[in-house]
């Protein structure tokens, strides 16, 4: 792997310690030897929260406009951070040197992207999809020939760029081309197991997408904020900044908030209902017993003065609790393996499309693992799931057409009865 | 990064599998020298020969054996292939600085196998029907929170991995890092899909891994007597001649394969559930014999007036062009992958082939082909509602029943919801 400066300015003669998602505005001799240093104290620190601040009430302004706007363009928002953050990575480690000698290299990477896109989204995608278009016929066909050969289709699209990717390999650039494609593949893991995951969650309530990113987000700014005021000892050599302090109270914080986001977020059914075809329009549902508020009152030994005795709690809220644990104590290793990546390989930030925060991956490491364990959370403890239901239904749905389907439940249906009939 | 290269001056050209005995006198810088005239040839022939042989005989035992001692050979060979790639790119040097790192790979190894056999297990259970045994209780509380241990488990070795980084080791450790997940998705992605295919129907498994063998040799024996154009500047001892020969034998032995190995119910029946005793079943149409006549065509002294083809052969004339046309394809990646990193063989585990990975390059690619391939288009066409209703009613409980049912009855509704508006 090779190496790459990404921002200007020499590496000064001090140590490696680098201050994470400084702005690049920030001069080096902002730079401290001793990593215990308490951020109060910081010359430059207020200038660069004030263009962080900034850069973050506009991404959480655009957030909450495409919330508002539905399941879709969320979606189309997160293909489109996808792209973005694809390219960072894709150009991370490019060496200009050598791409000058392999023309048309780089479209094998946006090849593999493309043919990884069409394999995800169209597993995720495919009831719904089915469901959009059962008004044409023609359509219905397409689309349900597209998912029957769709495996057949990627497969080939996958062969096709390793055909390629072999009849390219040049003499002398083998081992840099090898680098390259397994670079290649890492990085599309990475970026669509979380953002398949973030798009299933979607289509199952926006609730479940919006939770874990913002309790992400929170614990980031409480351990911000604690370790600004009351930060002493470092927690990893790998992130100097961070501070045990920091990381004890943005778990606190981060649980209670969870609880009472669950809460806030549970009353809205343009939150909680699933999205069941690809329609823009107003969502109704039957939010499901989760969301219904269930009164606890509390035990016999609170005394009696206290005015509440009764409070509502959605059942949501126990599982809220469970994403908080797991957003302050594990999610904070994505931020350190982004920190450890970019130490190894001596760059300061991966991309600087966002000022104040660098690039988009800084922003999404912490995310990405959020976003997989919301999602594995989600199919195991929250929907009840039986494996062979789900693999007979899938069998059903993608083997026989619409009249055996049809047929099918129907006899089922005359087989209960019978059965009923006979019982009685 | 080199590991085991004989450290030779001679330019990069290496003869691709030979012996580790015969000398370097032997490699020639002109790529194009015909086999036959080469001296050490039949030392090295032979040797590969006899390893051929012992390895053909164990394979034919484990057939005989059955499914599921075929999916223990298939997690051996991977446990093998997995330690000769883990061990590829380490460097001695740096792995001294970090003890105990290499268990990371080996946990990261045993959660990929958790995960990729838990799925093929879940699916298999479902076919064994319910019971009351404790292990199978055990079995299927695993089975329904499968994904949530795998991912702790692999949670616990990223944290692990962050934790043991080690200050001016972090690129190192890192690239291994990246290798191990590389290796794990290579090794276990085939594997995966070759032990769904066994479960199929062992023709599914041993009619594409005898194409790739029979191409092999057809290859080798093809360029031996009349190669001279060389294929590809990565592997300079492969030829044009040899190619084409190969493609052409192979496609024809894949359509005389077919109807020999569609015979047995052994082979084609598929094995649901995990017992391991003797197949019956009901034929799949794909295996029933259709006769051909060939009254018309041919004068009246002829002896056959009429051959019959199993349905199953057209399916491996595709099997058959794969095999020949793209999976050598494999075979040139690992030839690619060792000139760039200056590596002989992967392993010397075999005499005369190399390490196992050398022999299971091409067979990798292969075997995710050949899983694709059933999936679309052998297994649709088998689909009836006959056989999904037997599979409703035999495989699960009538609570499972009831909930299938219902969740069919909601995706109707919404679809005659959508035709409506």
């Amino acid at each position: 792997m090779q190496k790459d400066h990404n921002t200007g300015g020499p590496p000064g003669p001090t140590g490696r310690i680098r201050h994470r998602k400084r702005s690049s505005e920030v001069s080096f001799d902002a730079s401290k030897e001793n990593g215990g240093h308490l951020l109060v104290d910081d010359q430059n620190k207020y200038k660069s929260m004030w263009i962080r601040l900034y850069s973050s009430l506009w991404m959480i302004g655009g957030f909450a406009l495409i919330i508002y706007m539905g399941h879709l363009y969320i979606c189309a928002m997160i293909v489109i951070i996808q792209i973005f953050m694809a390219k960072e990575l894709f150009n991370l480690l490019r060496k200009a040197h050598e791409d000058r000698r392999l023309p048309g290299f780089r479209l094998l990477n946006w090849h593999f992207f493309f043919t990884v896109m069409l394999f995800v989204y169209g597993r995720i995608l495919s009831q719904r999809l089915v469901n959009t278009v059962t008004s044409d016929k023609f359509l219905y066909q397409l689309v349900s020939s597209f998912i029957k050969y769709h495996m057949v289709t990627c497969y080939f699209l996958y062969i096709a760029g390793f055909m390629w990717f072999i009849l390219t390999l040049k003499k002398k650039m083998y081992k840099y081309q090898f680098g390259q494609y397994a670079w290649t593949h890492m990085i599309l893991i990475v970026v669509f197991t979380q953002s398949s995951f973030t798009v299933a969650n979607i289509f199952e309530g926006i609730f479940w997408f919006l939770l874990p990113a913002s309790l992400i987000v929170i614990n980031d700014i409480a351990a911000y904020i604690v370790g600004f005021f009351f930060g002493r000892t470092p927690l990893i050599k790998l992130s100097p900044k961070k501070t045990w302090e920091g990381f004890i109270g943005a778990s606190i914080i981060t649980m209670i908030s969870a609880f009472m986001l669950a809460n806030f977020m549970g009353r809205f059914q343009w939150l909680t209902c699933p999205r069941k075809d690809l329609s823009a329009g107003w969502l109704h549902c039957d939010p499901g017993p989760l969301f219904k508020p269930e009164t606890m009152s509390l035990p016999g030994w609170v005394p009696p003065w206290l005015p509440w005795r009764d409070f509502s709690i959605f059942p949501v809220q126990w599982h809220a609790l469970w994403l908080g644990l797991f957003a302050s104590i594990i999610a904070p290793f994505g931020g350190f393996f982004a920190s450890g990546f970019k130490r190894a390989f001596k760059i300061k930030d991966f991309g600087d499309s966002i000022p104040g925060h660098g690039g988009i991956t800084d922003r999404m490491d912490c995310q990405m693992v959020m976003a997989v364990f919301a999602y594995i959370y989600h199919q195991s403890f929250v929907v009840p799931q039986s494996l062979s239901v789900e693999m007979i239904l899938e069998q059903i749905l993608t083997n026989l057409s619409f009249e055996e389907q049809q047929d099918l439940y129907v006899r089922l249906g005359q087989i209960f009865q019978e059965r009923l009939y006979g019982l009685s | 990064m080199d590991q085991s290269t004989s450290g030779t001056t001679t330019p990069r050209v290496r003869h691709r599998k030979r012996s580790s005995e015969v000398p370097a006198e032997a490699v020639k810088s002109n790529g194009v020298q015909l086999l036959v005239n080469d001296q050490n040839k039949y030392r090295s022939m032979w040797t590969r020969i006899q390893s051929s042989l012992w390895m053909v005989l164990g394979l034919a035992c484990a057939l005989y054996l059955g499914h599921l001692y075929i999916w223990a050979m298939v997690v051996v060979i991977q446990i093998f292939m997995a330690r000769e790639l883990f061990n590829l790119l380490r460097r001695a040097n740096e792995d001294r600085r970090l003890p105990g790192f290499w268990l990371l790979d080996w946990h990261f190894f045993f959660t990929a196998l958790l995960f990729v056999y838990g799925r093929i297990l879940s699916q298999q259970l479902v076919y064994t029907g319910a019971s009351d045994k404790l292990f199978y209780k055990l079995t299927s509380v695993f089975v329904k929170y499968q994904m949530v241990i795998c991912y702790f488990l692999y949670i616990a070795g990223f944290v692990w991995f962050i934790l043991s980084l080690k200050k001016k080791m972090y690129k190192y450790q890192f690239g291994q890092y990246a290798w191990t997940h590389m290796i794990l998705i290579v090794v276990f992605t085939q594997s995966s899909f070759t032990v769904a295919n066994i479960f199929e129907g062992l023709f599914w498994f041993l009619l594409p891994a005898a194409l790739i063998a029979v191409n092999d040799v057809a290859a080798y024996f093809f360029g031996f007597f009349f190669g001279k154009t060389p294929l590809i500047k990565l592997s300079p001892k492969k030829t044009w001649e040899g190619f084409i020969g190969a493609s052409v034998a192979t496609v024809i032995s894949a359509f005389l394969l077919a109807n020999v190995l569609g015979r047995y119910q052994w082979l084609t029946c598929p094995r649901k559930g995990l017992t391991t005793g003797w197949l019956r079943c009901d034929p799949d149409p794909l295996f029933k014999p259709e006769i051909y006549s060939l009254q018309d065509w041919v004068p009246q002294w002829f002896p056959w007036k009429e051959f019959s083809v199993l349905r199953v052969q057209w399916h491996a004339l595709c099997l058959g062009l794969f095999a020949s046309i793209i999976a050598p394809f494999g075979g040139f990646f690992a030839s690619g992958f060792k000139r760039a990193f200056k590596i002989k063989d992967f392993g010397d585990s075999i005499p005369g082939h190399g390490g196992i990975t050398d022999r299971m390059d091409c067979q990798m690619v292969m075997a995710i082909f050949a899983y694709i391939y059933h999936q679309s288009f052998v297994v649709p066409q088998s689909y009836s509602v006959e056989m999904i209703l037997d599979q409703i009613l035999g495989n699960l409980n009538f609570e499972e029943q009831q909930a299938l049912y219902m969740k069919l009855g909601q995706i109707f509704h919404e679809r005659q919801w959508y035709i409506q508006e």
